[in-house]
């Protein structure tokens, strides 16, 4: 039988969206108490949870704090009812081991490390459910916690995924999109000055289209960032609310 | 429940500002929907979707309907609507949510016109063929019309009648009540079916000489049956050629042979008549258990792969009916019941007929008209019937290709000067058959300093003027094929390019794609070199005059002194092919003298094999294997190449069998013993025997196929005896060969890539289309000589003739006519007058009829003649003169009109 159609003539996508329309984003700040900062973020429907504590001293052996900065110190898992089939390991395998790394090279890059030799910052991020995009939405929930958490960064970080159907770039995809076939390219950004962070595909595409693709991200990490921007504002403004009686 | 789904939902607006209409259609109702008459239609996105999940051509079809810009077809995304967009409630199947969404999608688009309109001068009209969706739609306050009011409303328009499908609920009184099949089973049972093995998942082939059997291929890798025989039409169950069907095994007991009996469907009555007589026929014969093939029956049909067909209007007995039987060309698929009023007018036409469905009732599917080809046994109408039923695309080029022509006049440029090699100056030539007007090789070879040979295959540089992706790009894509047929040729490429731009023709300047070796006089590769290059060439020879040239020692000129070299390189370069084990096969067919005027055929052309016609082939073989290997080297994941699988042993069978009635072995071992022991195989006093075997071996090959190299890992040619192969030397007529100019122009750095170039799936998609096209292009050939054979024969009356049996099957005898290059059948059974006693031995093969024993390649002598009594199967017919079987044979008929025929050489 036919296969799904990912970007029909008309220009819309399977859920209704078009080539660069992001899915929609609500984020709440300090959903947690005991943590220093947390967040929890949907993107469409995938929805993920992330707490950061520190900067602390560093735990476990010292020969791993650094002299002159901050250590990062990120964990990735997904809950094992995050996908359509239970998960057996919700964290510590080879894909989860390798997002971890990822983030960890993601916010190296943003945070002020330098302000915090000798200390730690912990990151951890679970996805609750699984829709694609999983790695944009650990590092938008990681950004908003950050933020809560009080810890300086050189900008928000936002991150939005990329695909590439009928030679058309497609703004964060979905899981369906993400299964159907097609590439995808994760992005993470620093948009004020349109620093990458972090940059990952890894199917084949010919050059020629990569521009094309990247631009795509750059303009919904941008658009993403706007989001972040507002729900930190929000959260401010009640916050200040409620000291201010 | 599955019925209910059968149709697709269409808005119309209406022909005039006055009066909208919106339809809602099953949709078979296509070929309405195609009609010009059908404006301004707006189709629901939720159709589509559905449309395109029940049959990919019709899909296509309104697709292009929406392209087209005079037909105001739009779609309408309400899924996507916030106010058309609806939740599927409690207890509401799929089925009806989808239907509601398009009352409500109705409804909305009704107010949002009537608002943009002041007061609704514009109304919507939905169109459907489901009974209590009209009835919900009406108490909705919609307009409603079922399709066949909705066409009948229009303008007394008869054809537009015609072409409406049949519907489900209008069956009831053609067909009797009694059930002929056994019922289909849902979808569901047979994917489950499927999934424990129950049944087996496959594409139908019917059978062209027996309608009553036919066998299902099942495509699944790691199944050890990968085909099964099935006979009788209850085991058939409604199956058409091409249909991807469901099958079940029946235990080995009832395992059984092939036959081969030839059998044909040509009942004169629409009755739904008794089978069993006939199906009687198959059984029987029990033989040994070796050559017992896996049967079945068909219990579900998985996709339908109905296309419209071409064929005739039987006209039913009664004058007055409205019901008529048709014909379709292709035999292997079954007459179709149409219901037409304009009977009269098209008999006697070549029509156009599509399925609409079989109830399990009716013994024949239902269809309707489409559209009408013109006067059968027409030479246009003829080749455009052959051009359709072949798939063969050959309407004009339209603008927007046209528009990626070079400009005219066109000259090479100081650009083209800077970056090709300037090989104007070269005695290059080109060898081609007469009258050829699209010469994509020229050669030359010349002797240099060292002492050793440079010879150059130089390749109309096509690709230059054919950029990736433009509409011409695509068009020739999909052409895949320049097609010849009798008097006719269908362009891949535009004729400026076919035949002015990119034919090298000679004392012009042409771009072209150079591949160019040093050799030394043993004909060993030193070096090889590609390179894009401008040539003049110098002569257009025909294979006649270059011979001439060659044998022809007072001629000292550059042109035939490139020649002999080039002459003599090929000899020793096919010698060596050859004892690697390269195969020379043999064809029977030999082409026709169109008379230039009337294009009637004339004569026969005795096709005469000169050394000049292997020295091209020679250098043409060379250049594909060179650039073959050049661009796996680069590109070792998406080069295109050409393989030729080896036969699996069973194929030789029949000509192991047939080499041992002469008491001669046939190895079959490798290509290498294959080819000795043909060369060996020779009888005394029968010298055509050796080219018969020839014919027969070609008929147990495998089809050489393209392949994208990154998706296989058997490269090997078969026939040539090459690890690698490719086409590269005809981008005038044939798209592989562009695709490999590119791929070969990336990797000396003469060009740029493309993404779809480097993609190894869209590489192969294009591989597949590109055999298809290859496949049907030559069964179009085949057709198209075959009706010129017929229109031959027709001018000359009854022929005497000598041949000989190429096959015996179990009713029938299949004779070759070497002079005409024409098979035909001699049948032993008729239905008119008791059939002779026959006994057929498979073991041999033989046939006794009679008291005579009929053994493949004995020589026979026929009288052939047109058979006109069908006219759309027209076909030659062949009777028995010599051996003399008394009942059998028929006398040697008076009228001769070409007694003194020459004597074969045999």
């Amino acid at each position: 039988m036919a296969g799904l159609e990912l970007l029909s003539d008309q220009g819309y996508r399977l859920d209704g969206r078009k080539a660069s329309e992001l899915r929609k984003v609500q984020a709440r700040t300090s959903v947690f108490a005991q943590a220093d900062g947390s967040a929890y973020l949907e993107q469409g429907n995938t929805k993920a949870l992330a707490v950061v504590y520190g900067p602390h001293e560093t735990r476990g052996s010292r020969s791993k704090s650094l002299h002159d900065r901050a250590v990062i110190n990120c964990q990735y898992s997904m809950a094992t009812f995050s996908t359509a089939e239970r998960k057996r390991r919700p964290h510590g395998d080879r894909k989860s081991s390798e997002m971890s790394l990822h983030l960890k090279q993601t916010f190296e890059a943003a945070v002020l490390t330098e302000l915090y030799p000798r200390s730690q910052i912990d990151i951890y991020v679970k996805i609750l459910q699984a829709d694609g995009g999983n790695y944009s939405a650990c590092v938008n929930a990681a950004t908003l916690a950050l933020v809560d958490a009080g810890i300086p960064m050189r900008d928000y970080v936002c991150a939005c995924t990329a695909g590439f159907v009928e030679d058309t770039p497609l703004a964060d995809l979905c899981h369906a999109e993400e299964s159907g076939g097609g590439m995808s390219l994760a992005l993470a950004l620093l948009p004020r000055n349109g620093n990458i962070a972090l940059l990952q595909m890894d199917a084949r595409l010919h050059q020629d289209h990569l521009d094309a693709l990247i631009e795509a991200a750059m303009t919904a990490c941008k658009g993403l960032s706007k989001v972040l921007d507002g729900v930190v504002r929000q959260h401010l403004e009640e916050v200040s609310v409620l000291t201010r009686d | 429940a599955l019925s209910g789904t059968g149709r697709s939902h269409f808005f119309h607006r209406g022909e005039s500002r006055a009066r909208s209409n919106k339809q809602y259609i099953k949709f078979s109702q296509i070929d309405i929907l195609e009609d010009p008459l059908i404006r301004n239609v707006i189709i629901l996105q939720i159709v589509l979707q559905e449309v395109r999940h029940r049959s990919a051509p019709v899909y296509k079809r309104i697709k292009d309907a929406i392209h087209e810009k005079e037909k105001h077809f739009y779609t309408f995304t309400n899924e996507h609507h916030r106010e058309t967009f609806i939740e599927r409630e409690q207890g509401e199947s799929a089925n009806d949510r989808n239907d509601r969404a398009i009352r409500v999608a109705a409804k909305w688009y009704t107010d949002h016109l009537a608002k943009k309109t002041d007061g609704g001068s514009l109304k919507v009209v939905l169109l459907t063929d489901d009974r209590a969706n009209k009835e919900k739609a009406e108490q909705y306050g919609l307009i409603v019309y079922r399709c066949e009011e909705y066409i009948k409303s229009l303008i007394g328009n008869p054809e537009l009648m015609d072409r409406l499908a049949l519907q489900p609920d209008d069956q009831n009184e053609i067909t009797g009540s009694k059930l002929l099949f056994p019922e289909h089973l849902p979808l569901s049972r047979i994917q489950s079916g499927i999934k424990n093995g129950m049944f087996l998942q496959g594409t139908f082939h019917a059978n062209r000489d027996n309608y009553l059997e036919g066998k299902v291929f099942i495509n699944r890798e790691g199944e050890e049956i990968n085909e099964v025989l099935l006979q009788g039409l209850q085991n058939l169950n409604r199956a058409v050629h091409q249909d991807v069907v469901a099958v079940e095994l029946f235990p080995k007991e009832r395992w059984v042979a092939p036959s081969s009996v030839v059998l044909q469907d040509d009942s004169p009555n629409d009755e739904d008549a008794e089978e069993d007589e006939t199906e009687n026929k198959l059984k029987g014969v029990p033989s040994d258990p070796s050559v017992l093939k896996p049967t079945g029956r068909v219990v579900g049909i998985i996709k339908r792969n109905w296309r419209p067909f071409c064929g005739m209007l039987s006209q039913s007995m009664i004058k007055e009916a409205t019901r008529h039987l048709f014909t379709p060309a292709d035999r292997r698929i079954p007459r179709i019941r149409i219901e037409t009023r304009q009977a009269a007018n098209l008999v006697g036409q070549r029509i156009m007929v599509a399925i609409d469905g079989w109830p399990k009732n009716s013994r024949y599917p239902n269809g309707h008209f489409v559209k009408n080809l013109g006067s059968a046994g027409d030479k246009e109408t003829e080749t455009e019937v052959l051009l359709l039923e072949h798939d063969v695309p050959h309407q004009p080029f339209s603008q927007a290709v046209l528009s990626f022509l070079p400009k005219m006049p066109w000259s090479i440029t100081e650009e083209d000067l800077k970056v090709r090699a300037d090989l104007r100056h070269l005695c290059v030539c080109s060898v081609d058959p007469p009258g050829c007007t699209d010469i994509d090789d020229t050669l030359h070879c010349r002797e240099l300093e060292n002492g050793n040979l440079e010879v150059g295959v130089h390749i109309a540089d096509v690709s230059h003027f054919i950029r990736p992706g433009n509409a011409l790009d695509q068009e020739a894509a999909s052409r895949g094929t320049t097609v010849y047929l009798c008097g006719k040729r269908i362009d891949m490429v535009p004729e400026l390019l076919s035949s002015n731009l990119c034919s090298l023709r000679s004392n012009v300047e042409r771009l072209a794609f150079s591949c160019i070796w040093e050799m030394n006089h043993n004909a060993e590769i030193l070096k090889a070199h590609f390179t894009k290059s401008i040539i003049n060439s110098k002569a257009s020879l025909t294979y006649a005059e270059a011979q001439m040239r060659i044998d022809d020692g007072t001629m000292k000129d550059d042109i035939t002194k490139s020649l002999r070299g080039l002459n003599r390189l090929a000899k020793i370069l096919k010698g060596r092919r050859i004892a690697k084990g390269a195969l020379t096969l043999s064809s029977p067919e030999v082409p026709f003298h169109i008379n230039s005027e009337t294009h009637d055929p004339i004569d026969l052309q005795s096709k005469e094999l000169k050394e000049t016609n292997s020295m091209v082939e020679e250098f043409m073989l060379l250049a594909n294997i060179s650039v073959a290997q050049k661009i796996y080297d680069e590109f070792s994941e998406c080069a295109l190449l050409r393989k030729h699988p080896s036969p699996p042993p069973l194929n030789y069978d029949i000509l192991i069998k047939a080499a041992k009635s002469r008491d001669l072995n046939i190895h079959t071992d490798s290509a290498k013993a294959l080819a000795d022991s043909l060369n060996n195989a020779t009888v005394e006093n029968f010298p055509y025997f050796n080219t018969l075997l020839r014919i027969l071996a070609t008929r147990c090959m495998m089809q050489a196929v393209y392949f994208c190299s990154g998706m296989d890992s058997d490269f090997h040619h078969y026939g040539l005896a090459s690890p690698i192969y490719t086409h590269f030397t005809s981008p005038i007529r044939r798209y592989a060969d562009i695709i490999v100019h590119r791929l070969l122009a990336v990797a000396i750095n003469a060009d740029s890539t493309y993404p779809d170039l480097m993609d190894k799936h869209k590489q192969s998609a294009l591989c597949n289309n590109l055999n298809y096209r290859h496949k049907m292009a030559q069964y179009a050939q085949r057709a198209s000589v075959a009706f010129h054979t017929q229109l031959f024969f027709k001018n000359k009356g009854i022929i005497n003739e000598e041949g000989f049996i190429l096959f015996v099957k179990k009713n029938a005898i299949i004779i070759l006519i070497p002079k005409f290059g024409l098979e035909g059948a001699v049948f032993f059974d008729n239905k008119d007058k008791p059939s002779p006693h026959l006994s057929f031995d498979s073991e041999g093969p033989t046939l006794k009829v009679e008291e005579h024993t009929f053994r493949m390649f004995d020589k026979v002598k026929v009288t052939i003649s047109l058979d006109a009594s069908n006219i759309q199967h027209q076909r030659i017919r062949m009777a028995l003169i010599e051996p003399v079987i008394p009942g059998v044979s028929v006398p040697v008929p008076e009228s001769e009109p070409e007694a003194k025929k020459p004597k074969l050489d045999c």
